[in-house]
């Protein structure tokens, strides 16, 4: 209770899928050994994280962002250049993590202090006009980020897949230093979530919560809705940019596709939104469902789309190319706002005979 | 420089003339900066057509938020659409586009335009209904559906028309430049910067001058009070809504054409731009979407040729130096 700030899933079948996906990704390494089901699982944790993140805003606040791949991008070209220009040891992650954070947390506090004071809708369309700016940035300043190809580099000694632990002898796989950084990914990335629990529990959540509700009574209540709202938001840049850190660690690599693209933040959205918003285990099971539909749907796709071809309907083979599976996760997206806009989490905590 | 002196003729419900003079002292401005006279007169009227382009895409989306509250994030889709359908009759008609006579290769680029029109304006129909009509007064359900519109939109398209990029010839009597003194005005501005123009001065008229344009302006005003006087002001908003997306379309059809080339991720590129135009004009403001547009394209042109590095965030400082000027945008129209 403590660990969870006395903020617990608040429903048995809720419960039960939350631990069955926590069991699920702390024993991927040994139950589905491969290296796509570990690159699955860390993108999993990854973006619960990110998906957590943004939901304090999202979610608490009520604010819409889309400035959050930019702080996913910054943590993440902020260990990339690091471990490119300073070589690959720790004092070049230390020193990625002391500049990236606080990149994250001044930019946030300006675009905070900048658009929080007007309307929500200002913050939207402001944090999309900066965003799409630091894309365009880091495309550009080739010299820095080696703009579209990115940045590929290599990881300190420790976390190589070329350090073996322990020997093939004992799993039938050797444990290296890929499997570490996974579980690197996986601890740093429930300490997160398990920070923002605390955040979204504490009586600053709380007045995050009044804001939400109806930020003129909260303002008249006399809490200064504009730096709540601004804290929040540096609290999620700061987040953010931690999970691109561990993204980069994890991939190796930093570019703009992979790190600051606008169908990431296309992607947050629709798992805050499946998940459900305002909840942060939400994050945990839209960041699972998406995940897994984004990895193993497209295959299933592919195999519908060459039934369709086969039997020669018109139009059904390109809807359900593989590619276009972003399509039906939009409708999905469209759906579920509408249909049930609490997402899967208010939902199995609606649901009649839920422990409450 | 012509075209800039006349908005200042036009009917001004506003006696606030400042905003209005912006666009002009900053082209005077530039002319020491750029030193040749020809290089700044190509660079006026490049920004001219393209914030005339702008504008006609970014003035259904400032008049829908100001009468209804409604932001459309997935005003891009309209935008791209227009622009698809517009490849749907001028490609298999390119023999007439390419024909080396004014009236066939309009013969064939105006149903291009009004198909495109129609098709968005039809879209605009179903989005409204479909999409905007549960979510009323809801902010964030608003932006998250209409965000969720532009995906199925946009991945619709790469499914009926591929990934690939479609190149859009213009057609041939709107190829080349008049050539006056040593300086070049490229045709198809000069016709993007007329049909800007005309839209801008209908648009004005129709929204000053008719009962429709007092009915919206009195509900940008205070919705409410129209509404209690017996308008049916949702049927009002659905007809806005409509032309706004009618308008993207077309604003599509002149962008494709411009750069020669369609593709469904258009859409996302300028959704940023039109809204850098709706925040820097004033939510709801037309005029200030007009100015808002000029300015932007103004910056993006003179900015490129003067530091081409800062033109990548020259529209964010752009916006951050109106915003400081003004923070509610250059016309505060809306109380909200």
């Amino acid at each position: 209770m403590m660990l969870l700030s006395g903020d617990p899933p608040r429903s048995r079948a809720l419960s039960i899928l939350l631990v069955v996906i926590i069991l699920a990704l702390l024993a991927t390494p040994f139950i589905f050994p491969g290296a796509k089901a570990l690159n699955v699982a860390a993108k999993i944790c990854i973006f619960a994280a990110l998906v957590a993140s943004y939901d304090l805003l999202l979610g608490y606040t009520g604010s819409v962002s889309f400035a959050h791949t930019m702080f996913y991008g910054i943590g993440s070209y902020a260990i990339a250049i690091a471990l490119y220009g300073l070589g690959p040891n720790w004092t070049s992650v230390a020193a990625a993590v002391a500049a990236g954070l606080p990149l994250a947390l001044l930019l946030a506090l300006a675009i905070g202090l900048f658009s929080l004071r007007v309307e929500a809708i200002f913050f939207a369309m402001i944090t999309l006009a900066v965003a799409s700016a630091f894309l365009v940035l880091a495309s550009q300043l080739s010299w820095l980020t080696g703009g579209e190809d990115g940045r590929s580099f290599q990881l300190p000694e420790l976390l190589r897949p070329g350090t073996v632990f322990i020997g093939k002898e004992w799993f039938g796989f050797p444990i290296n230093g890929r499997i570490l950084t996974y579980y690197l990914v996986l601890s740093a990335c429930a300490l997160m979530i398990l920070a923002l629990l605390r955040v979204v529990n504490s009586p600053f959540g709380r007045v995050l919560q009044a804001i939400r509700e109806n930020r003129f009574r909260a303002e008249a209540l006399g809490y200064r809705t504009v730096f709540h709202l601004t804290y929040a938001n540096c609290i999620a840049a700061v987040i953010a940019a931690g999970a691109g850190m561990l993204n980069a660690l994890w991939l190796r690599y930093a570019g703009p596709d992979t790190s600051l693209s606008f169908s990431i933040m296309l992607d947050i959205l629709l798992m805050v939104v499946i998940g459900g918003m305002g909840t942060i285990y939400g994050a945990i099971i839209g960041a699972a469902i998406f995940i897994l539909a984004q990895n193993y749907l497209q295959a299933l796709m592919s195999i519908a789309s060459t039934a369709a071809a086969d039997a020669g309907l018109p139009l059904l083979p390109g809807l359900l190319h593989p590619d276009r599976w972003l399509l039906w996760l939009g409708l999905l997206f469209i759906a579920s706002v509408y249909f049930f806009p609490t997402g899967v989490v208010g939902r199995l905590r609606n649901k009649p005979g839920a422990s409450r | 420089m012509s075209e800039i002196a006349a908005t200042d003729a036009l009917p001004k419900p506003k006696r606030d003339i400042a905003p209005l003079l912006l666009p002009a002292v900053l082209a005077l401005l530039m002319i020491p900066l750029i030193g040749s006279a020809s290089s700044w007169v190509t660079l006026t009227v490049a920004s001219l057509a393209m914030g005339m382009m702008i504008f006609i895409m970014a003035s259904g989306l400032t008049l829908v938020f100001g009468l209804m509250d409604v932001l459309n994030f997935g005003h891009g889709a309209f935008i791209a659409v227009g622009a698809y359908v517009a490849t749907v009759v001028l490609l298999p008609l390119a023999s007439w586009a390419q024909a080396d006579s004014l009236l066939t290769n309009l013969a064939v680029l105006l149903p291009a335009a009004l198909l495109s029109m129609g098709v968005t304006g039809a879209l605009g129909l179903v989005v409204e209904r479909v999409l905007v009509l549960p979510v009323y007064g809801q902010h964030l359900k608003q932006i998250l559906m209409t965000t969720g519109g532009l995906i199925v939109a946009e991945q619709t398209l790469y499914a009926l028309f591929g990934p690939q990029i479609i190149p859009l010839p213009l057609p041939t009597a709107l190829r080349g430049s008049f050539i006056i003194g040593d300086v070049a005005i490229s045709k198809y501005r000069l016709l993007a910067m007329l049909v800007g123009f005309a839209i801008f001065v209908a648009i004005e008229l129709v929204l000053n001058r008719t009962k429709i344009g007092l009915l919206i302006r009195a509900g940008v005003e205070n919705r409410e009070m129209v509404e209690a006087l017996g308008y049916r002001i949702r049927r009002l908003f659905l007809g806005v809504f409509m032309t706004g997306s009618a308008l993207a379309g077309l604003g599509g059809v002149m962008w494709g054409l411009y750069r020669e080339q369609v593709h469904a991720s258009i859409g996302d590129e300028l959704t940023v731009l039109v809204f850098i135009v709706v925040i820097i004009g004033g939510l709801g403001s037309i005029t200030g979407c007009f100015i808002g547009a000029i300015l932007v394209a103004m910056v993006a042109n003179y900015g490129g040729f003067l530091v081409p590095k800062l033109a990548l965030v020259s529209n964010i400082l752009l916006m951050v130096a109106v915003l400081m000027w003004r923070p509610r945008g250059l016309y505060a129209v809306t109380s909200r």
